[in-house]
């Protein structure tokens, strides 16, 4: 008999989401992760599936219409060629990679005269307009960890997006001066058996002919007011963490802007005259504003349902200007929940080395910064830009169809470990390492803590790393425009 | 019989299982499953004469989709449609990025319809329709 060989790697750092959890334990049998410890669901996707048939092996490029596997040699000159060739191409991605790749991508950008843009257009880029705008008072992770005592959940939903942020950082973690609310819930969940069955006998006789007039029939509860951490969460729908929550409150789709300034009303001690505002009674706001002025040290965190609603910036910079103002009855602190494990690692590096933090313009050989113009998305709907390349993220998968139609009908050279949906439609496909599992580098936790991301396993053979994949193509396009100036002297 | 035809708010978003599918691949069953499902308001189901997992099609002016409904599991949500982001949302979701870079993702109106004839298109599917490639 045999013995397998086990090896358990501690403290490695989770490359999937904002929270980058740095506590998670892999057991490696063979050169492969076999187990995973104290990960969520997805960091246990991503580590266990990253050896899969949709993991790509070769470089491909499409040849009459088809797929056709390449060298790496041959995918370089191509995509070097696309690239110097191209009057104003777009740089997409850089938030599932390292800093250091990110790095390279700003050089390629500049020498190129492209456009470069990260993942933050379509996701906290609105969140950077606001910071912009109002400035932000913030904290790290480790502050709130310890210290807050009211947690605002607003247009999130880190149960979902990032599922460990809870147990971590905020109602369910204990803190030096804050203690875990866990237990709390335990309790809450067992006595709300008994209502449960009450429930799905009224839902059995449930008519849906009247429409509710205002959509938040849900008062605010005594645990409001109890002692320890209370958590609020306010969405459009009751998502996992509203119902983990202390108090949900439902407010109607597009209304988050006024319901924000109705609370930065109320935290002046002003008066409203009207009994509802965006689906939830006043007089259940001024419990929440009770709330809020009444601690310690609060938190808002915030997330797509302000930045991708009507509003957008403007719903960030309005928030913020509420915690200033809470800020002058106690002490609060406001945060954006990052959602690719390094995007605020590519909005750090492109300001350090550009002035910006996305969508910078380098076709005129200087950055320019107008979202709005140098946005990725604007520049496909408006179908100017001649080639692309995407790396470390799917736009295909989420950006809306208009835009992803203009891309493909250009130059498009995809870099990704994983067949993704971009890289199905793509002309130039490169597989690459997979960063903070088969390559270490840096990425940047979503409170700009910066952290270093592990190798833990060996690549599969011959696999080179985006900034590998980079540097190279960057020297090849140096090569083409070099002999592309002797040819013209 | 003309169709019922129930006026929404589209949001998309993220869900557990979407976050699961897109970390073990796009191609996948389980971003399949996770991906051509839309959350609706157990009335407004009613309101459609349909069940859970019922295909529909849901419209806007930037497209038109099938997927299948699955009725909301927590509180109400009635005149909104949720669907997790991924390529069967982008097929309708807004282009309108209000002069700052970022696409109009959520509150945005909708038209649902049954449609339990109709498939859910896969992922190739999708792609050779709105593509070619």
């Amino acid at each position: 008999m045999t013995v397998v060989k086990s090896e358990v790697v501690k403290s490695v750092t989770c490359p999937v989401c904002g929270c980058l959890c740095d506590d998670i334990e892999l057991t490696i049998e063979e050169g492969k992760v076999t187990e995973v410890r104290n990960g969520c669901a997805m960091c246990e996707s991503k580590f266990l599936n990253y050896i899969s048939e949709h993991r790509v092996k070769t470089p491909l490029i499409r040849k009459d219409g088809k797929m056709v596997p390449v060298s790496y040699k041959e995918a370089i000159h191509k995509s070097a060629e696309i690239l110097a060739n191209a009057n104003y191409p777009i740089l997409y991605g850089w938030s599932s990679t390292d800093c250091e790749a990110q790095r390279v991508g700003v050089e390629l950008a500049e020498e190129i005269g492209g456009v470069l843009d990260n993942t933050a257009v379509v996701c906290h880029g609105p969140s950077i307009l606001g910071v912009q705008e109002a400035g932000i008072p913030t904290s790290t992770l480790g502050q709130i960890r310890h210290r807050a005592d009211v947690i605002v959940y607003w247009g999130c939903d880190p149960w979902s997006a990032h599922p460990r942020h809870l147990e971590r950082y905020t109602a369910f973690t204990d803190g030096r001066f804050e203690d875990s609310e866990w237990m709390s819930y335990i309790n809450k969940v067992k006595a709300s058996v008994g209502k449960k069955k009450f429930a799905a006998v009224k839902k059995r006789s449930l008519k849906c002919e009247t429409e509710p007039e205002a959509i938040s029939d849900n008062k605010p509860p005594e645990t409001l007011n109890k002692e320890g951490r209370k958590l609020i969460v306010v969405d459009v729908r009751e998502s996992m963490t509203g119902k983990v929550a202390d108090y949900f409150v439902q407010v109607k789709p597009n209304k988050d802007f006024e319901i924000l300034q109705a609370i930065r009303a109320l935290v002046k001690d002003e008066d409203l005259d009207v009994e509802e505002v965006g689906g939830v009674p006043v007089e259940y706001l001024k419990e929440v504003v009770d709330t809020l002025i009444n601690c310690q040290f609060g938190v808002i965190f915030f997330g797509m349902g302000l930045t991708q609603s009507a509003g957008k910036f403007r719903n960030i910079e309005i928030a913020i200007s509420l915690v200033r103002d809470l800020n002058a009855r106690t002490k609060f602190v406001i945060m954006p929940m990052r959602g690719h494990f390094n995007v605020t690692g590519a909005n750090t590096v492109f300001t350090w080395q550009s002035g910006y933090p996305y969508a910078i313009d380098f076709s005129l050989g200087y950055p320019q910064y107008n979202p709005g113009e140098t946005s990725v998305v604007d520049i496909l709907l408006r179908k100017e830009s001649d080639a692309s390349l995407i790396i470390a993220s799917d736009p295909a998968s989420n950006f809306p169809k208009k835009a992803i139609e203009h891309m493909t009908k250009t130059p498009l050279i995809v870099i990704d470990p994983h067949m993704n949906v971009t890289s199905m439609v793509g002309d130039v496909v490169f597989p690459s390492t997979i960063v903070g599992l088969e390559k270490a580098g840096t990425a940047y936790r979503m409170d700009h803590v910066p952290l270093p991301l592990k190798k833990v396993v060996e690549p599969p053979e011959g696999l080179l790393s985006d900034e590998e994949i980079l540097t190279r193509i960057l020297e090849e396009v140096r090569v083409i425009k070099s002999q592309r100036m002797k040819g013209a002297n | 019989m003309v169709k019922q035809k129930l006026k929404v708010t589209l949001l998309t978003g993220r869900t557990i299982e979407q976050g699961v599918g897109k970390e073990a691949g796009k191609a996948t069953q389980g971003y399949f499953e996770s991906t051509t499902m839309a959350y609706m308001d157990i009335c407004d189901m009613k309101k459609l004469g349909i069940k859970n997992r019922t295909n529909i099609q849901v419209t806007t002016p930037n497209g038109s989709v099938i997927l299948r409904a699955v009725k909301h599991p927590r509180g109400a949500m009635p005149g909104m449609i949720y669907i997790p982001y991924g390529p069967w949302a982008n097929a309708i979701c807004s282009n309108e990025t209000t002069s700052i870079g970022m696409p109009s993702f959520k509150g945005t109106p909708a038209e649902v319809e049954a449609a339990p004839e109709k498939p859910v298109l896969t992922l190739k599917e999708l792609l050779k329709s709105e593509f070619g490639k």
